[in-house]
């Protein structure tokens, strides 16, 4: 009888003890091949940067965390079906996709599920769907859009703006806020014009740039887009001052525009050329594991990490059914939790709202021109 | 109206690469029955070839001179002898299905060595801005405008006022006869690819720094070229160059005066228009070919 007590009692402490023991699971899907390749691959370094420190440390709560990586292909219908068998495995928290698009279909299945998903998306609509389980890394189109309309107003005192945007959910979604954005504060659009993706000849919509005679132009395209028509605006002579997003100032488009990209101004919601200590460090830690230097989208991985160790900690439990609820409003200070980098707020809808950057290219170089802080 | 002029000069320029390409349609037709559906991917490709070039440490003009080379055997001897002399037998379609096989194939072979990213390409005309009748026009679109039109007089010039241009003309308008008076029908049939080789890698080293170098680029082009040798007339070279000019002015105008979604569907509708009303171009000869 005292041996079946005994055995009973060891196979419950080895149980607990198995349970204590037992590793946080995460599950990532991300571009790690096709078109997004540089954005996947970036941010499951983030992930994994983040997830090694974290270990190192004796993990969060006493447990260590674990992920699993799944390609999307960068194609949002494999990106489903991926995200789908992430859930079936019943992860505590989905980190990904990078895409708007994927983020837009697979969304629906990790909320379906009860489970927090933390992604890379920055179109507007993700998180006005009414989404209680989706979670931002970076600014979404209506955070950042009134700091650029603000900035376009007061910095460069425009009184009259040319916007030229996209015709795609990602450049609609911008476009829409900036111009109402710039209406608000009193600056004119002149000249409001919509390209298509993959637009190769600029021409004609930099001559109506170039009639419509604007303050600043306001450029919201993707990359090679961005560059032709950088390339495009020096052709034509247009020199009123340049104003975009990252898609405007990114290392890619300096690449491919040249001397043209000199002189264009952006908001940039993360940037590893920060002025901030926390931000340098990373920097260092990252290009020394991978021998590149990160772009935003590592700042993006490494911070979901650690979105998921802060709210998990004021929790004090390790429970996928109220982290989304903890992580709804809560404020997570770089004092307390050096690993976020910067003070970050989530908003009840999973907006973020944190200090961003204004960045200028200067012969060649991304250089930070001024810090914008938290709207609120 | 400035803003025409700035519009007419950027299309004129745009229209005047579409014509080099569109020349080459017409040739390739008028001597062997070829309709190159790869005739985008030819544009594209001479512009890796040169970077390819460069990035083995060729200063640019021996990167211009090597890509030229280059393309001239690999899209001009090549192309004919492995290609279009092994389909011609089986006659115009399977021949143009063909073509549009090797278009898929350069692209993803691009796209497999060098990169699906865009890469820069340097210009041969500097940036800056010359005042023409009070208007600043950039010395790229001039420059552009210049060197397409030498070309397409240097070869006017080689058609009409030389021995071998008429020997070529001759073998386009009937082979037979040619043949019966000495004239080298093979000869001049591998010249035309050859000239068209050398049309596209010009047209690409004049697009390239403006669309950037991609492996998706040579789509617009091709159609764009295949439109404007259409609207002018398949048979007639001044008609491709005329084709050309006017699908680049009519696009930039439809962009700035109709809306940039529909840019796109203008040259089309034209398209029909002349197909409907017009069939063999706005220059071109019914029922007969000619080089």
């Amino acid at each position: 009888m005292k041996s079946t007590i005994l055995a009973g009692a060891l196979l419950a402490f080895a149980t607990a003890t198995c349970v204590h023991a037992q590793a946080i699971k995460l599950a990532d899907v991300a571009e790690l091949s096709g078109g997004g390749a540089t954005v996947g691959t970036n941010w499951k370094n983030g992930i994994d940067l983040a997830i090694e420190e974290i270990n190192a440390k004796g993990g969060v709560l006493g447990r260590k965390l674990e992920v699993t990586h799944a390609d999307s292909q960068s194609n949002p219908g494999v990106a489903r079906a991926q995200v789908q068998k992430a859930l079936d495995a019943e992860p505590y928290v989905l980190l990904g996709p990078g895409y708007s698009g994927s983020v837009k279909v697979t969304a629906p299945l990790a909320a379906e599920a009860g489970i927090a998903q933390i992604m890379g998306g920055e179109a507007a609509e993700l998180t006005q769907a009414g989404n209680k389980f989706l979670f931002r890394t970076s600014f979404g189109q209506q955070s950042s859009m009134p700091k650029v309309a603000k900035y376009i107003h007061d910095e460069m005192k425009a009184k009259t703006v040319a916007v030229v945007w996209v015709n795609n959910d990602f450049g609609r979604g911008g476009r829409d806020v900036v111009v109402k954005e710039l209406d608000r504060l009193g600056s004119k659009v002149v000249a409001d014009l919509s390209t298509e993706a993959g637009q190769a000849d600029f021409a004609a919509d930099v001559g109506k740039i170039k009639a419509a005679n604007p303050d600043a132009v306001f450029v919201y395209l993707n990359e090679e887009e961005s560059a032709r028509i950088l390339k495009e605006l020096k052709r034509q002579g247009v020199n009123a001052p340049l104003m975009g997003e990252t898609t405007l100032i990114g290392q890619k488009v300096i690449e491919l525009a040249g001397d043209a990209a000199n002189g264009a101004r952006g908001h940039v919601g993360l940037t590893t050329d920060a002025p901030v200590d926390l931000i340098k460090a990373f920097r260092e830690k990252f290009s020394k594991k991978y021998n590149y230097v990160p772009d935003h989208n590592g700042l993006k991985g490494y911070l979901a990490v650690y979105m998921v160790k802060a709210a998990t900690e004021k929790m004090g439990k390790v429970d996928p059914k109220k982290f989304a609820d903890t992580l709804h409003g809560l404020t997570i200070k770089a004092a307390d939790e050096p690993g976020i980098l910067m003070d970050v707020t989530f908003s009840d809808t999973g907006d973020i709202d944190r200090q961003s950057f204004l960045v200028e290219v200067v012969e060649g170089k991304q250089v930070v021109k001024q810090v914008l802080p938290k709207v609120k | 109206m400035s803003n025409l002029f700035d519009l007419l000069v950027a299309g004129l320029a745009t229209g005047a690469i579409y014509a080099l390409v569109a020349v080459g349609f017409t040739l390739l037709w008028q001597t062997s029955q070829t309709i190159n559906f790869a005739q985008g991917e030819f544009v594209m490709l001479p512009a890796f070839l040169m970077l390819a070039a460069m990035h083995a440490g060729a200063p640019f003009w021996l990167a211009i001179i090597l890509g030229i080379l280059l393309s001239m055997i690999l899209l001009g001897l090549a192309f004919k002898m492995l290609l279009v002399d092994p389909m011609m037998r089986h006659g115009v379609l399977p021949l143009a299905i063909a073509t549009m096989a090797l278009a898929i194939g350069i692209k993803e072979a691009v796209k497999q060595f060098f990169s699906a990213e865009a890469s820069p390409f340097p210009s041969i005309v500097p940036t800056g801005d010359i005042s023409i009748l009070g208007h600043a026009v950039s010395l790229q679109s001039i420059g552009v405008l210049a060197v397409a039109i030498l070309a397409v007089l240097g070869l006017t010039t080689l058609l009409n006022r030389t021995s071998l241009g008429h020997q070529m003309q001759a073998a386009a308008q009937n082979p037979t006869v040619a043949r019966i008076i000495g004239v080298p029908v093979e000869r001049m049939i591998l010249l035309t690819f050859l000239i068209n080789a050398f049309l596209v890698a010009l047209a690409s080293l004049l697009i390239t720094p403006i669309y950037l170098a991609k492996f998706s680029s040579g789509e617009v082009l091709g159609q764009a070229a295949f439109i404007a040798a259409i609207v002018g007339g398949f048979n007639q070279v001044r008609g491709a160059i005329a084709g050309g000019l006017l699908i680049g002015v009519l696009d930039n105008l439809a962009a700035a005066y109709v809306s940039t979604q529909y840019r796109a569907a203008v040259p089309m509708i034209f398209l029909i228009a002349v197909i409907l009303f017009r069939p063999q171009g706005l220059l071109g000869r019914a029922e007969e070919r000619t080089v």
